[in-house]
C-alpha cells in the first residue's frame, strides 16, 4: 500500500460519524456596516499604516514625491503613474533583481474595515515578491471597495486567487525581542494607503 | 535539542524557577499578551458565535477528513502543485531531503513550521549536510542559541534582550553590549535578506489548506514566509492532515479568530494565499500524518486536532507562564502540547497531562473550543490505566509540591490552586495512589471569599 493509501485508509477508519457543516450567513449580518471608511482608517492607522485621503492621482504623486526622493527605484503596476515610476521594465526582472526597490505603488480592489487589511492579487503585484521585498509600500484603494468583515471579503468577487493573493495589513513587523514592537522586520518599513472615492 | 528529554516537567520547571525574577517577568509578559487578546475579543460581540462556528467547521472537517484530503489533493495537483504523503516524521524528512537533493543544493531557508519542529527536520537535514536557516526572527534567535522554540507563536519569549544581544554579537557581528530591539531586528533583517536572496529552496508551514480550491494560506507578521517562497525556485510547504478546511469562505471565520487570540492583533500583517507555483517555479506540498490519524480515532482526544496553533492556551496557563515552554520537552508546549504529546509517546510524555492545575482557563480562551482541561484530566486516567502508574504518581506528586511551593500559581491562580487539590493526582485513581492515603493534604478552603461574595451578590 502506498503512503497515500495507508494514511487515507487510517483516516477513513478513524474519523467520527459525519457531522453537519454550520451556516456562516448569520455572522455576516452581525457586522457593523456603519462608517466603514472611519473604521478602516482607524484600524489601519492603529496597525501602523499611514492613511491619506486624496482627490486625484496628481495628489498621490505630490505626496509620494515629497516623501520619497527621486533618485530611488520606484515601481508600480498602475499605468497612469509611469511618469514617477517604472511600470514596465521591472516585470522582466528576476525576483531577486527587485531587491533594490525603494517604493512599490499598487492597487487593491478590496479593503476590510475590521482589520485594516487590503487584498492584493498577483496581477496587482506585478511580481509576487514585490509587496514584500520593497522597502516601502503604497496601495491605492477606492473607498467604495471597503467591506465590513472578512466574511464580506470572502463573498466579494474581487477575492479570486489566480495563482497567488494576499491580505496585507500594515507594514511588516515583529515583537519577537521582549515583545517590543519593531516596524520593518523582513518586509516594508512603511505602508501608505491612498484612499480615493470614484464611482 | 533532546538533551532535556530525560528530565520531566517538574524538574525542568524547577530549573526554570531557579531565577525567580525571570519567572516573574515571563509570567507578566505572557499575561500582558493574554490581556491584549481579551481587549481584541471584547470588541467583537459575535465572538462566541465565531468560536462555536469555527469549532463546528473543524468538527465537520474531521468527520469527513478523508474526502477533504482527496479533494484538496486533486485540486492542488490541478493547480500544478506536487503532493506528497508522509506517514511519519521520518518519511516527511526524507521527502524534503529528496527534493533538496534532486536540485543539487545544500542549503535552504525555512519559515515557521511547528510540524518541522515536531519532525526534527533541522537536525535531520544538518546530519545530511544540508544547512537550514530559520527566517522568523524568534526562530532564528533560538536557532543561534541551539535551543528549540519555547512557544509556538513567540519562539524566544523566554529570552532577555541582553542574551539576544550576546548571540548577535557572537554570530552576526553586532558590537558587544548592544541589546536595543530596534538595532537587533535591523541586524537580523540585513542578515536574513542576504539569505532570502541566495537560497533556491524555501520551506514554509501551512496555517490553512482549502479543500475546495487546493490553495493554502500562510500567516506571518514579518513577511519571512513570502520573502523565502517568492524568491525561491522551489517552494515546499509542510502540513499536518488536520490543516484542511472545507471551503474558502471558512477562511473568513478562522482568520478573524487566529491573530486576535494569538496576540490581540485584528489580523496578521500577511495572510498569503498560495494556489499555483509562479511560472518557472516548483511547488510541493507534503501532507503528514505522524500520529494524527491515531488521535482521530481516540474519541476523547480527537478534538485536539481542531487546534489552529494560536498559542492563547499557553499565554493564559498559570503553569506554562511560570514553568516556561522548555519544561514540556516537546515541540508543542503548554496545555495543547500536553494533549498532543502523549498520543505520540505515552510513556515519554506521561508527565505532561499532570503539568496543569485543570483550572480551565485554556478551554475558555481556545478559539476553536477545544475542551483542553477535560482532555488533560482524561489523559491522566488513560496513562494510569496503561500502566505508567509510577510515572503518573511521581508527576502528580511533583506537580503538587511545585504548585504549593509556587506562590505565583497557588495564590495568584487562586481557584486553580484549589482545583489542583481537588483533582490531581488522586482524583485519577485513589487505589493506585498510595501517596494520597499516606499523607494529609492541606485542606483547601471550599470557596474563596471572592467566590463567596460573587455568588451571594449574584443571588440578590
Ligand atoms: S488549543 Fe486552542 S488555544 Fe491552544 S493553541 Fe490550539 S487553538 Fe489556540
Amino acid at each position: 500500500m502506498s503512503n497515500r493509501e495507508k494514511i487515507l485508509s487510517a483516516v477513513r477508519a478513524n474519523q467520527p460519524e459525519l457531522t453537519a457543516l454550520p451556516e456562516i450567513g448569520s455572522l455576516k449580518s452581525l457586522a457593523d456596516k456603519a462608517n466603514l471608511l472611519t473604521q478602516f482608517t482607524t484600524v489601519a492607522t492603529n496597525i501602523g499604516a499611514k492613511v491619506f485621503e486624496v482627490k486625484s492621482l496628481a495628489e498621490v504623486k505630490t505626496i509620494i514625491q515629497n516623501k520619497f526622493g527621486a533618485e530611488k527605484r520606484v515601481v508600480s503596476t498602475i499605468a497612469e503613474l509611469s511618469d514617477i515610476a517604472d511600470t514596465k521594465e521591472y516585470l522582466g526582472d528576476l525576483p531577486v533583481e527587485l531587491a533594490d526597490v525603494e517604493l512599490a505603488i499598487l492597487q487593491s480592489d478590496l479593503a476590510v474595515a475590521e482589520n485594516g487589511a487590503v487584498w492584493i492579487t498577483e496581477e496587482q503585484m506585478g511580481q509576487r515578491v514585490l509587496p514584500f521585498i520593497t522597502q516601502h509600500l503604497a496601495v491605492l484603494v477606492n473607498t467604495k471597495n471597503i467591506v465590513a468583515t472578512m466574511h464580506d471579503a470572502y463573498s466579494s468577487i474581487s477575492i479570486t486567487t489566480q495563482g497567488f493573493g494576499a491580505f496585507v495589513a500594515g507594514p511588516s513587523k515583529t515583537a519577537d525581542i521582549e515583545q517590543s514592537l519593531v516596524i520593518g522586520a523582513h518586509g516594508p518599513r512603511s505602508m501608505s494607503l491612498f484612499l480615493f472615492n470614484e464611482d | 535539542m533532546s538533551t532535556t528529554s530525560t528530565k520531566d516537567h517538574a524538574e525542568l520547571a524547577g530549573q526554570f524557577n531557579a531565577d525567580e525574577k525571570r519567572v516573574d517577568w515571563h509570567d507578566e509578559t505572557l499575561w500582558w499578551i493574554r490581556q491584549k487578546r481579551d481587549k481584541a475579543v471584547n470588541q467583537l460581540p459575535e465572538w462566541e458565535l465565531l468560536r462555536e462556528t469555527a469549532s463546528k467547521i473543524k468538527e465537520h472537517g474531521l468527520s469527513n477528513l478523508s474526502n477533504y484530503l482527496e479533494e484538496f489533493e486533486a485540486n492542488a495537483q490541478a493547480n500544478g502543485i506536487t503532493v506528497h504523503w508522509a506517514a511519519d516524521a521520518k518519511e516527511h524528512n526524507e521527502i524534503v531531503h529528496g527534493i533538496i537533493k534532486k536540485h543539487g543544493v545544500n542549503r535552504m531557508v525555512k519559515s515557521k513550521s511547528m510540524l518541522t519542529e515536531e519532525c526534527h527536520l533541522n537536525e535531520y537535514l544538518t546530519e545530511n549536510g544540508i544547512e537550514v536557516v530559520d527566517s522568523d526572527l524568534g526562530e532564528r534567535i533560538v536557532q543561534l542559541a541551539k535551543e528549540p522554540p519555547s512557544h509556538i507563536v513567540l519562539p524566544c519569549i523566554h529570552k532577555k534582550k541582553e542574551e539576544i544581544g550576546d548571540l548577535f554579537h557572537e554570530h552576526l557581528g553586532t558590537p558587544a553590549g548592544v541589546s536595543d530591539p530596534q538595532v537587533l531586528t535591523e541586524t537580523a533583517r540585513q542578515h536574513l535578506r542576504e539569505v532570502f536572496l541566495t537560497r533556491k529552496i524555501a520551506l514554509t508551514g501551512v496555517n490553512f489548506a482549502v479543500a475546495e480550491t487546493g490553495e493554502f494560506v500562510v500567516c506571518t507578521n514579518e513577511g519571512n514566509a513570502d520573502m523565502g517562497a517568492h524568491l525561491s525556485e522551489v517552494h515546499i510547504a509542510s502540513m499536518g492532515i488536520e490543516k484542511i478546511i472545507p471551503k474558502r469562505e471558512h477562511l473568513g471565520v478562522f482568520l478573524r479568530l487566529l491573530t486576535r487570540s494569538a496576540t490581540g492583533q485584528p489580523i496578521t500583517t500577511y495572510s498569503s494565499h498560495y494556489k499555483k507555483p509562479r511560472p518557472g517555479q516548483e511547488m510541493h506540498i507534503v501532507i503528514v500524518d505522524n500520529g494524527r490519524s491515531v488521535q482521530l480515532g481516540r474519541k476523547d482526544f480527537r478534538n485536539s486536532l481542531k487546534c489552529i496553533r494560536c498559542g492563547a492556551c499557553m499565554n493564559t496557563c498559570p503553569v506554562y507562564r511560570r514553568s516556561g515552554g522548555h519544561s514540556y520537552h516537546n515541540a508543542v508546549s503548554g496545555p495543547i502540547g500536553s494533549i498532543l504529546a502523549p498520543n505520540l509517546d505515552m510513556e515519554k510524555y506521561a508527565d505532561l497531562p499532570f503539568a496543569s492545575t485543570l483550572c480551565g482557563s485554556c478551554s475558555n480562551v481556545c478559539p476553536v473550543k477545544i475542551d483542553i482541561h477535560d482532555q488533560l484530566y482524561k489523559w491522566r486516567q488513560v496513562i494510569v490505566k496503561a500502566g505508567y502508574t509510577t510515572k503518573a504518581k511521581t508527576a502528580g506528586m511533583k506537580m503538587m509540591q511545585w504548585t504549593l511551593s509556587s506562590p505565583g500559581i497557588y495564590h495568584a491562580a487562586g481557584k486553580a490552586g484549589r482545583m489542583v487539590m481537588k483533582y490531581a493526582p488522586f482524583a485519577v485513581n485513589n487505589a493506585l495512589n498510595p501517596w494520597y492515603k499516606q499523607r494529609d493534604m492541606p485542606k483547601p478552603p471550599v470557596e474563596s471569599f471572592d467566590d463567596w461574595y460573587k455568588k451571594n451578590r449574584g443571588n440578590k
